[in-house]
């Protein structure tokens, strides 16, 4: 297996983007990654998304995207994994460049999530749940995470509102991101008085409903070091899953399939958590952030909520965390926010994160799809 | 725009139905646990009214301000979406009702809420085109509100009227006219649905924003203006965060808006919205004082309108009831009570 690096990465400002469609949130990424890359021949596309289908009407979305992007004729697929489909988008990515079946391979998150109204979306969401046994009587993936926070309060006897640390540091770091939904720092205060959700969810804890894409071009390491900027490596890549309903897990409260995938990344790269300089975990809901602190090795059990309020998971704190805003600040376009958590990586890897620039040499990404059913983490790191 | 004649605003009315239902009532039989965060209030039609009496009350208000012989109305026209009939003119009714008829031109007109100000723009041509003298245009609703969704908690009813005339007789002097129109579908309702549907989230930067700051821009950029010229300003007010947002993001001032801001206490009410809001206006305004009034409707559009107070209005004004003594005139009504007026329980 070769050296994999990142060559070139683009995105889109998300936003509520209704003048453009899928296509052309994708082609727009993609061009822009292309160039930063310098240009490269890409032999391969792999598309990361979730919605196609139900929201836009439209599958093939590998065939599509290379039409449209002037790549017609490309090796070409879609890849779906709920949430974490750009991720493991990213991974396909990956292996295609190690394996040494390709050289130049483009990856593309893209989702389309305004063209619908929040009934529909919302029921198209919770696809990625147990569809006959969860969403079928009525759950949805807000109240399914609802269920996890309010069992995990009340296991661990921990404060409400000291979950607010996280939502207030998506926030305050998507001020500094031009390609952030949402660029104002929220209050405590704020935070206290936000409207319910799904309790104890309340509406800052809760990622919004967005448009969105983001391209990576990856290629050997060589070609990485002629393109005179840091090189940054992918130093592994593990995905695991898990049982896909919540109730058939015997710990509710522990990410296995994070904790699985975590272990591979860190095998791989011969890291632990230690040497993990900043985490773009994912955080759809706030929970799901607590909870893959814990499972990726960073806090005990029960403990990261005190964790992130006392080490610190702001720019300046013991591990940072969403340093361009995150999933909450930046915004979730579903099945695109795998490849954004990779573009944020490496522009800090680069030292190109402007104001929100941390010293780091290694980052870790991951997505999750579902309730944790899904969940592919990858470490990347810069050639010093 | 601006006819070469000078024209204004001849005589004005309004009219609300007495009937009020709180938001927080609304949200007790649907969404108890969000009742305690509202505060907010709309008109309900009474049992025996509809757009088609609510119109003639204002005209009426009108013609009194006004003061001209109805006969020589030589238009009168309706603005609205809940017309009774869906052919058959409510205009011809209201024309009959205040003695306008038969010379007189009517129709109903049709642009979501801002059929009645569209009806004032033609209006001004027809006054200032020197064809006729005075010409009436309405702007009335007894809006519907599918019961549950988010709409219903704005849903109201009112009316005004503005009888378009020469310019030395009016209240107010036109200085100049904008119209911003595009397709977009923010939000409609199919020939034989009852209730309308929607576009959720995209009924805000697309529609509303895009429309109205795209009117006055435009209006201020012809007449030279900036927000500090107007005394007041009036928006279309489908609730009150979109005007009080529109106003901040153009740099006109709570003040500003204020006097013709009405949807905390009589809701939305469509096609008259804008219209009570500028009516209010003019009951508050003094002489000098510039008006700046833009509407908006869903499909999409907005006018946008300047008027100057005249001296005349000192007089005028207290010909007929003003806005806010058909706003405080109220009696308090709960769920049932709504559900049965509004036509809930078949007519």
């Amino acid at each position: 297996m070769r050296q994999v690096c990142v060559l070139g990465i683009g995105q889109v400002p998300v936003q509520e983007l209704w003048d453009k469609s899928l296509r052309e949130l994708a082609v727009t990424s993609i061009v822009a990654a292309l160039e930063d890359a310098g240009g490269v021949p890409v032999q391969a596309l792999y598309v990361g998304n979730m919605l196609g289908g139900e929201l836009t009407g439209q599958a093939q979305l590998g065939a599509l995207v290379a039409d449209f992007a002037g790549l017609a004729g490309l090796e070409a697929f879609r890849v779906e994994a709920a949430g974490a489909s750009g991720g493991v988008a990213f991974r396909q990515g990956y292996l295609a460049v190690a394996a040494g079946l390709r050289d130049f391979v483009l990856v593309t998150g893209v989702e389309k999530m305004t063209e619908r109204l929040d009934p529909e979306v919302t029921a198209a969401l919770a696809h990625a749940h147990d569809g006959d046994y969860e969403t079928f009587p009525g759950a949805t993936p807000a109240s399914l995470a609802a269920m996890i926070m309010q069992r995990y309060i009340h296991e661990y006897g921990v404060d409400r509102g000291d979950f607010a640390v996280f939502p207030l540091t998506a926030h305050q770091n998507a001020v500094n991101n031009p390609y952030a939904m949402y660029r104002k720092a929220l209050t405590r205060a704020f935070y206290d008085r936000a409207a319910m959700v799904a309790a104890p969810l309340n509406m800052l804890d809760c990622s919004p409903t967005c448009d969105g894409a983001a391209s990576v071009v990856l290629g050997p390491a060589q070609v990485a070091r002629d393109l005179n900027r840091p090189v940054v490596k992918v130093s592994s890549s593990g995905l695991a899953t898990d049982t896909i309903a919540i109730h058939d897990r015997a710990d509710p409260l522990w990410l296995a399939a994070v904790a699985q995938s975590v272990a591979e990344a860190y095998r791989q790269a011969g890291k632990g958590p230690g040497d993990i300089d900043f985490f773009e975990l994912y955080d759809d809901f706030t929970i799901t952030a607590v909870l893959a602190l814990e499972a990726s090795g960073f806090a005990a059990r029960g403990q990261a909520v005190r964790f992130a309020n006392e080490a610190g998971i702001g720019l300046d704190g013991q591990l940072p965390i969403c340093t361009m805003g995150g999933l909450k600040g930046r915004g979730n376009p579903d099945g695109a926010t795998g490849v954004y958590q990779i573009v944020d990586v490496v522009q800090q890897l680069r030292g190109a994160a402007g104001a929100n620039q941390i010293d780091c040499r290694v980052g870790m990404a991951q997505a999750i799809g579902g309730s944790g059913a899904t969940a592919v983490t990858h470490i990347l790191e810069v050639e010093k | 725009m601006k006819p070469k004649r000078d024209v204004g605003i001849a005589g004005y009315g309004a009219y609300v139905p007495r009937f009020r239902i709180t938001a927080a009532e609304i949200a007790r039989v649907w969404k108890p646990s969000q009742a305690a965060a509202l505060k907010t209030e709309k008109s309900v039609p009474g049992p025996d009214e509809d757009t088609v009496t609510i119109s003639i009350e204002a005209a009426r208000n009108a013609v009194y301000r006004a003061q001209v012989s109805p006969p020589d109305i030589k238009a009168v026209w309706v603005g609205t979406e809940s017309k009774p009939y869906a052919v058959k003119p409510t205009s011809t009714i209201v024309a009959e009702a205040i003695g306008a008829t038969p010379e007189v031109s009517a129709a109903d007109w049709e642009f979501a809420c801002k059929g009645g100000t569209e009806a004032m723009q033609a209006a001004i041509g027809l006054v200032g085109s020197e064809m006729v003298d005075y010409a009436m245009a309405i702007g009335a609703d007894t809006a519907q509100g599918r019961p549950g969704d988010p709409l219903e908690y704005n849903t109201g009813a009112g009316g005004a009227a503005f009888i378009i005339g020469p310019g030395a007789e009016s209240v107010a002097v036109l200085e100049g006219s904008y119209s911003y129109v595009s397709d977009t579908p923010d939000f409609f309702r199919r020939q034989l649905q009852e209730f309308p549907e929607h576009g959720h989230r995209f009924t805000g930067e697309p529609a509303y924003f895009r429309h109205v700051l795209g009117a006055t821009q435009a209006l201020m950029t012809e007449l030279d203006y900036g927000p500090e010229d107007f005394a007041l300003a009036v928006f279309h007010q489908p609730n009150v965060k979109f005007p009080t947002r529109a106003a901040k993001s153009l740099g006109f001032t709570k003040e500003q808006i204020a006097p013709g801001l009405l949807a905390g206490v009589i809701g939305n009410t469509y096609a008259a919205a804008t219209m009570l809001g500028f009516a209010a206006a003019l009951d508050h305004a003094q002489p000098g004082d510039r008006i700046l009034c833009v509407s908006y409707g869903s499909g999409a559009g907005s006018d946008a309108f300047s008027f100057v107070v005249t001296e005349v209005i000192e007089e005028k004004r207290a010909r007929a009831p003003r806005v806010q003594e058909y706003i405080d005139r109220k009696k308090m009504i709960d769920y049932a009570t709504y559900a049965r007026y509004t036509g809930r329980f078949g007519k």
